[in-house]
């Protein structure tokens, strides 16, 4: 449903349908109730302003930010700007979309490729999977791309890449469990460059952001990379599990301190999670969203899209 | 980032001395920073809601004590509250009468079922049980050989099957029975990471549960999740009906709300949580604690509770005499540094402690294990006289200590400077002195937490 959210269904008739309920199950939750409570209601009052406080905490959207939008309101109300309920819902999406919007920004251009994609993220945020279905993104799109196994810690990893590799017919570059992750990223990127690969996507091992040791062994795989390729890596892309509360920030934080993160990707969004964490991010860091994980499927991974993802915060 | 929130209500309180009560009016500011504090710590909004009216009736028209300020006493009224709804004590595994007991391992993909199935797999085996684990996760590429390379590593028993057992049920199954023909008296059953609301593999656990009649349904969760896990939790309580949480990534810096909303939301115990990589890093959960924790406070008391584990009560006696009088050598300083070693790596003791007070600064300070190693590899390549006398470490005797430890002559330099300084501050500092005294100094740039050598 949420897959109708974010578009790229319009060359698939077959989701229409999916299109049309998913847009009522929308209508049918939160901004519905939020327009029968507007409904009749003229006076923005206390109340009211209470029920969008919650609408927006509990999509993650964090207190600073939620406080934010609503000493927006306050004020507008007070200089008798604003005095009708129903002008509320469009003024926060505005602002919502304003937040998003100024944080967008382009990917790097690369000169020559391949175009180095350094993956990184805490344990268990979806890099993996993601990884999987961008790498059948880029197929998609008829470009070359090789998978590199740079998760040298975690049990199986490398196999669960391999199995990715094979489902979308990409080459995977590996070495033994243990190895060194730069190591791996070192010998992916050359390969990349004789092959000339159009994309090489590394998945790096998920470390919480606040073991220090961890953290600079991503800068120096960055480092790695810059030996074969001077401007790589040209993307450090940050996956971010959608059920991830305030911890998102500081992930965010940390990870672009000592990785560069330049775009996240929102992973598990399928849940009931909003991923409204998002915001925050993109308010207090200026980092953009770069793509939404909608399901378990290959193809379940979208291109974000400010406006659709406002409106599923929405939702109920 | 998180101010703590004793710090916040002491601002608030600031003009409170004079109340001999807490009032409605000056309560408002108060509960306002509390209701701040949770929701920033990821408690749910609708739990905050009821936890700040409980709060309200609890403080209003309470005396204020002499012994502490108001803000501490609201704190402390705040506290209790956390305590009450995450449990009062600790508690403990169930076991079936007739083995096997299953365990259920259950949640949402990524939350760390797997490591958490390892995890609990020693922790079983440490308190004198046989596990034996299966993985019934057919979906994920690579599960069940992820668990098999845990089992391997754990050296614990694992019910592999074959690639062609793809039926989480009969796959299961069979893992019993080969736990009863093994003697084995624990089954853990990892089972796929799921979405509360895919009601087909919701389903498939309902089924299992039907099965295997586990006694423990444990839902597995991760810290750092925010509003939702109320839902979450709330749908696999419901259609599961789960007997315990196990919460995973506290070792990172998440306040851990999530654990109060789940526990709030489904009535049932926190019993773990998970607090680092390695199979060893699982906890008994404490409510205390982790209530601290939520506000912001530190976990002092693991802290404490490490030490007490690591450091020889006997040894710590004979240093403090070393120290007073100046008996403290280099071989002494190892000893040391080799039980702070012991205690863990240094970032996860940082950690627990409050960022408050004279230990605010900690708050920026990076750490690096490395160091001490080091140091120790240093102190390591000196002959036993010079370890007892640090003046005879000549020019020479320096550049083969350097080479002996894989380090240059200026860190053996700097390693030795720091040394004679430190027994020239400990000299400064002897008797009842000494305590208030440490209590102001600034660390020495020699001890483990400040710059070293190489940095």
């Amino acid at each position: 449903m949420i897959q109708t959210l974010f578009g790229s269904v319009e060359q698939e008739p077959s989701l229409l349908e999916k299109l049309k309920s998913g847009v009522q199950k929308t209508r049918a939750g939160l901004v519905s109730a939020l327009e029968d409570a507007l409904e009749g209601r003229k006076e923005i009052n206390a109340g009211l302003l209470d029920d969008l406080e919650a609408t927006l905490i509990s999509a993650d959207i964090g207190v600073r930010t939620t406080q934010e939008i609503l000493d927006r309101i306050r004020q507008r109300v007070e200089r008798h700007q604003l005095n009708d309920a129903a002008e509320l819902r469009g003024l926060i999406r505005e602002h919502l979309l304003e937040i998003l919007e100024a944080s967008e920004r382009p990917p790097a251009r690369v000169a020559s490729p391949p175009a180095v994609i350094l993956v990184v993220g805490v344990n268990g945020s979806g890099k993996t999977t993601s990884i999987g279905k961008l790498a059948q993104r880029f197929k998609n799109e008829n470009r070359s791309v090789l998978l590199c196994a740079a998760d040298t810690f975690r049990a199986a990893a490398i196999e669960q890449l391999e199995i990715w590799g094979a489902r979308t017919g990409t080459q995977v570059v590996r070495q033994g469990p243990g190895s060194d992750p730069s190591a791996v990223l070192f010998d992916a990127v050359q390969a990349a460059r004789a092959r000339q690969v159009d994309y090489v996507v590394v998945d790096t091992a998920g470390r919480l952001q606040t073991k220090e040791n961890l953290m600079a062994e991503l800068q120096k795989m960055s480092r790695t990379a810059k030996k074969v390729i001077p401007d790589a890596p040209h993307e450090v892309l940050l996956v971010l599990d959608a059920t991830t509360g305030q911890n998102g920030l500081e992930q965010a934080r940390k990870f672009t301190e000592t990785a560069g993160v330049t775009g996240i990707v929102l992973a598990k969004l399928d849940g009931t999670a909003k991923g409204g964490i998002v915001v925050a991010i993109a308010h207090e860091l200026n980092l953009p969203i770069r793509y939404v994980g909608v399901g378990e499927k290959i193809d379940d991974l979208l291109p974000f899209d400010a406006e659709k993802f406002i409106a599923s915060l929405f939702e109920p | 980032m998180f101010d703590n929130l004793s710090e916040k209500l002491q601002r608030v309180f600031k003009n409170l001395r004079g109340e001999g009560k807490l009032s409605a009016e000056n309560m408002e500011g108060a509960l306002r920073e509390i209701r701040m504090a949770l929701l920033e710590a990821d408690v749910n909004f609708r739990v905050v809601k009821q936890l700040i009216e409980n709060i309200k009736l609890k403080a209003m028209g309470e005396e204020v004590l002499t012994a502490l300020s108001p803000s501490q006493q609201v704190v402390k009224i705040v506290h209790d509250e956390l305590v009450k709804i995450l449990g009062s004590h600790e508690s403990k595994l169930r076991f079936a009468n007739e083995p096997p007991s299953v365990f259920l391992i259950v949640g949402l993909q990524g939350s760390g079922k797997t490591t958490s199935t390892g995890k609990l797999a020693r922790w079983l085996a440490r308190n004198g049980h046989r596990p034996m684990m299966v993985s019934v996760d057919v979906y994920r590429p690579a599960a069940r050989e992820q668990l098999k390379v845990i089992a391997a590593e754990l050296k614990e028993a694992i019910y592999e099957g074959t690639p062609a057992e793809k039926d989480p049920l009969e796959l299961a199954k069979a893992a019993r029975r080969e736990s009863a023909n093994s003697g084995r008296d624990v089954l853990l059953v990892d089972t796929a990471g799921r979405l509360h609301i895919d009601d087909q593999l919701m389903t498939e656990l309902q089924q299992l549960k039907e099965q295997l009649k586990p006694v423990e349904i444990l839902f597995v969760a991760d810290a750092m999740t925010g509003q939702d896990a109320v839902k979450s939790a709330d749908e696999f309580h419901k259609r599961l009906g789960i007997t315990g949480v196990l919460l995973t990534k506290m070792d990172g810096d998440a306040r851990g709300g999530a654990a109060l909303s789940i526990r709030h939301v489904t009535g049932q115990p926190l019993k773990f949580v998970g607090i680092g990589e390695k199979f060893d890093a699982l906890e008994a959960f404490h409510p205390d604690r982790a209530a601290d924790r939520i506000l912001g406070m530190g976990d002092i008391l693991s802290f404490i509770e490490k030490a007490e584990q690591a450091i020889d009560k006997k040894q710590a006696v004979e240093m403090q005499r070393k120290l007073i009088t100046n008996d403290f050598t280099l071989e002494d300083f190892r000893d040391q540094l080799r039980q702070i070693r012991k205690l863990g790596p240094l970032g996860s003791l940082l950690d627990m402690m409050p960022k408050v007070g004279i230990l605010k600064e900690l708050k920026d300070v990076k750490v690096d294990d490395g160091e001490i190693n080091r140091v120790v590899a240093i102190i390591d390549s000196m002959t036993p006289r010079e370890r007892d006398n640090h003046m005879i470490i000549n020019g020479s005797r320096r550049r083969r200590i350097a080479k002996g430890s894989g380090t240059s002559v200026q860190e053996v330099n700097q390693l030795l400077k720091q040394y004679a300084q430190a027994r020239k501050m400990m000299k400064s500092f002897s008797g009842g002195f000494l305590g208030r005294k440490l209590g102001k100094m600034k660390m020495p740039p020699g001890f483990p937490f400040g710059d070293m050598p190489g940095r």
